[in-house]
């Protein structure tokens, strides 16, 4: 069973798709539960202390806003974590904030610099396109059991 | 500053979403109480959530997707349900997050197709599918988008 990080990592879709086929998908859910079932000072609503944007210079460099740095320690360990990685081109949910946008631009950059078999696709608009969706999926999935 | 002390430590919580039309939330949330045994279950309306060991999660799932494979949508959920931090009760308005269920929704009858379709496909033809392109609109050439402006 693969470490398989998934973008956008609150996606529904892909979370469901890579447990089908076997593997377990690295999505936020994981660290921000990580973070809250942690003791320590009250901080909500996700339990960010001022210690996290210090741990995330570790992914992005002094001068990069404490936002993006703060949500690197969320995602950070994940990618280092992953075996593999599919990401969404483009995707329509991932909008926010500037601080969310330059992150998930950081994590795209992260995964597609990271040595690890990577899939990258777009969300179907068509029941065809989600065939092919599907079996691009099915297929990289499977082929990671291979490796 | 005040400490803070975690509630529900090690357990985990996933969303249960269905979009069928054979089974309802209800239905979802019913089955999954039959053989809870302890396990902390919400009823929403898009499904349940889930809440209790891995193990006694994984139990409930498996179970509940056996009612609709191709249907039913699982992930997990950082938060345990009725979180005064995320739970609508006590923050009032809409919950951030389900903008992105809601989108994800949506396309799900698109995967709910595409997972039944690759499930009567050979090893051959999966390859060949999931190795066609899928025609996109093409981006806005710069020079034409430079020679409008300068139309300007």
């Amino acid at each position: 069973m693969a470490k398989v990080f998934i973008y956008p990592a609150t996606s529904l879709i892909l979370s469901t798709l890579v447990t089908r086929f076997g593997h377990q998908p690295l999505g936020s859910a994981i660290s921000i539960r990580e973070h809250i079932q942690t003791p320590g000072f009250d901080s909500p609503p996700i339990q960010i202390t001022s210690d996290d944007p210090q741990y995330g210079l570790k992914w992005a460099a002094v001068e990069v806003p404490s936002g993006i740095r703060g949500r690197m320690s969320l995602y950070g360990p994940l990618v280092e974590e992953a075996d593999a990685a599919i990401i969404i081109d483009e995707p329509d949910l991932a909008f926010g904030c500037m601080g969310c946008a330059r992150t998930n631009e950081l994590l795209a950059f992260m995964l597609r610099e990271k040595n690890i078999p990577r899939l990258e696709l777009n969300y179907p608009t068509s029941k065809e396109e989600g065939v092919t969706f599907v079996a691009a999926i099915k297929e990289f999935l499977k082929n990671l059991e291979r490796q | 500053m005040k400490p803070y002390v975690p509630q529900y430590v090690g357990t985990i919580t996933k969303y249960v979403f269905v979009d069928s039309p054979d089974i309802t939330p209800q239905d979802i949330a019913t089955a999954a109480y039959e053989i809870a045994q302890g396990i902390m279950i919400k009823e929403t309306c898009f499904g349940c959530q889930i809440t209790g060991s891995p193990e006694d999660v994984e139990r409930i799932i498996n179970h509940l997707q056996k009612l609709d494979p191709y249907r039913i949508y699982v992930k997990d959920r950082g938060f345990p349900p009725g979180d005064a931090r995320r739970c609508r009760a006590d923050l009032g308005g809409a919950r951030p997050g389900y903008l992105g269920h809601e989108y994800e929704m949506d396309l799900a009858r698109y995967i709910t197709y595409g997972l039944q379709e690759t499930d009567r496909m050979t090893n051959e033809k999966l390859k060949i599918t999931a190795d066609q392109k899928v025609p996109r609109p093409e981006m806005l050439d710069i020079e034409i988008l430079e020679s409008l402006m300068k139309e300007e």
